[in-house]
């Protein structure tokens, strides 16, 4: 027993939250790269995980390709499609008001899910869990379903490894100078506009290798990026726009705040992240980990 | 000597508001030419125009035989030109290495590091350091540092020595007489004339978006007077 909750519940409580929070890394440390460079709020980015999911499943259902190969495919394919966009659409907007761009990708986001939506209907379909994470491993105090571990183990591999590119290589040091001031950057003779669509496809990788993930674990549908991805927004509001290792922290945390939540007073569980919001908003507008303006 | 950069009849605009209205000058291989000029006349905007920063601009800008007009930005330092804003523009989230990394070495002959380090040893010193960090002087010398290491022809240098104590705008003086040692050609952005007549073999005098007169560093001292009014200092 824990504060009077049994611990299987809490423990229960907080693997969900924590692959919740996987999740939500996982897509606000897209979000937050692609904002940082990009100055563009990529409202797209629920379809483009919701992309990644169908992936997958397209792989499966007409080619026979598994999970693993699709947990590569599957990104690089969105990753593709999203450096197109940017390269033939989102480019023409860096010039304009930033609202341009964050209504460029919403009605991305819409015209994608509309489309899948008329093509696959709006009910989800089942993609099995790959054989070698079938199962689950008694760890004593509470049962942990392998697919869920993996999950959680992925999500944080890819987090981290993302983290070490941007902070550590010669590549993120491009990034990041790039962020703080680009034509400078462009006028060491470094290939700016380059750069930025390498990151708007990364970004899109990013969420399209959350949607992979989801894919045994919630159903594959046309609307799953809406519903999470306001969620997301959130986290990365509470985080700081822009800032990569508050992104990831911030999802990981929140997840767990919201798993936590349904323990001890499940009706605040679906809105525990945006009273956090709220409060971050009026103590530290600039979010956690944000640097003022 | 013959002319490594050439401008002519150079015209730029930043939005409706137009800057330059016919910029002429030449700057040999090797040579440091030094812009004076009050504040506003166009000469940050006349690097900032070469460089390919401000590209709404018309006229020629011929680098070593190349039109430089149609370049565009990320390849103009592979011709050969480096800039160094006035601003110095170093990066908060990068340490003094990977500052001084960040420029690609665009042709040989450029500084290695341990050369440097030997010139700027302060820089050795705070290597690890968040690019921000360093004083004011140390971050010039950052600024001109990596733009020593890519092996460019020509730098374009705005205003290095602006709010800087004296003992640090003297080494400064020091590095520029190195580089000329090296044959590095220079384009300087300088109010302190003082500074200037030290390092520089030529001046232009800008006003009103052109080129007001010109004349070499041994007629300096007779137009003092001149200039005084002209600069207002």
């Amino acid at each position: 027993m824990i504060f009077g909750i049994p611990l299987q519940a809490f423990l229960g409580q907080l693997l969900i939250g924590l692959i919740n929070g996987s999740f939500y890394a996982l897509l606000s440390l897209g979000l937050a790269i692609i904002f940082g460079l990009l100055r563009v709020i990529n409202f797209a980015h629920g379809a483009q995980y919701m992309l990644g999911a169908f992936m997958a499943w397209l792989l499966l259902s007409h080619f026979g390709i598994g999970y693993w190969p699709a947990l590569i495919l599957a990104p690089l394919l969105v990753g593709l499609i999203g450096a197109v966009v940017e390269r033939t659409m989102l480019r023409r907007l860096y010039t304009l008001d930033p609202l341009y761009g964050l209504l460029f990708t919403f009605g991305l986001a819409l015209t994608i899910e509309g489309t899948f939506r008329y093509l696959y209907g709006a009910s989800g379909q089942p993609y099995a869990t790959p054989a070698l994470l079938m199962g689950g491993a008694n760890l004593g105090f509470m049962f942990l379903p392998i697919y869920r571990g993996w999950v959680i183990v992925f999500s944080l591999v890819i987090c981290l490894g993302t983290w070490l590119m941007i902070e550590k290589t010669k590549l993120g040091s491009y990034l990041r100078a790039a962020t703080e001031n680009p034509v400078l950057v462009q006028s060491f003779g470094i290939n700016v506009p380059f750069l930025l669509t390498l990151t708007y496809g990364l970004g899109a990788a990013l969420a399209a290798i959350a949607g992979v993930l989801a894919a045994p674990i919630y159903q594959v549908s046309p609307l799953m990026g809406s519903n999470i991805i306001i969620v997301v927004f959130a986290v990365v509001v509470v985080g700081g726009m822009g800032s990569i290792m508050g992104a990831i922290v911030t999802g990981y945390l929140l997840g767990i705040a919201e798993g936590l939540t349904k323990v001890f007073y499940p009706e605040a569980s679906n809105i525990v992240i945006f009273v956090i919001m709220a409060i971050v908003l009026l103590l530290r507008p600039a979010g956690l980990f944000g640097r003022d303006a | 000597m013959k002319p490594l950069l050439k401008v002519a009849g150079l015209n730029a605009w930043y939005g409706e508001s137009h800057v330059l209205h016919g910029v002429d000058m030449t700057v040999g291989e090797g040579e440091m030419v030094t812009l004076l000029g009050r504040n506003g006349v166009g000469k940050t905007t006349t690097l900032r125009a070469i460089m390919g920063i401000v590209r709404e601009r018309r006229g020629e800008i011929s680098f070593a035989g190349e039109d430089l007009i149609r370049v565009p930005l990320h390849r103009v330092a592979h011709r050969g030109l480096g800039f160094v804003p006035e601003e110095r523009g170093i990066f908060s989230t990068l340490t003094v290495y990977e500052n001084l990394l960040l420029p690609p070495a665009v042709a040989k002959g450029g500084m290695t590091i341990d050369e440097i380090f030997e010139l700027f040893p302060n820089l050795h010193e705070r290597r690890n350091s968040a690019g921000t960090k360093l004083s004011g002087g140390e971050q010039q010398m950052l600024a001109i540092a990596r733009i020593l290491r890519t092996g460019v022809r020509m730098m374009l240098l705005d205003e290095p020595t602006e709010g800087l104590a004296p003992v640090i705008v003297q080494r400064i003086g020091e590095v520029l007489k190195k580089l000329k040692e090296r044959g590095m050609t220079v384009l300087l952005v300088e109010q302190n004339f003082r500074f200037a007549s030290k390092v520089a073999d030529r001046f232009y005098l800008m006003d009103h978006g052109r080129v007001a007169g010109e004349f070499p560093v041994s007629e300096l001292s007779g137009r003092m007077d001149m200039l005084h009014d002209v600069l207002g200092v």
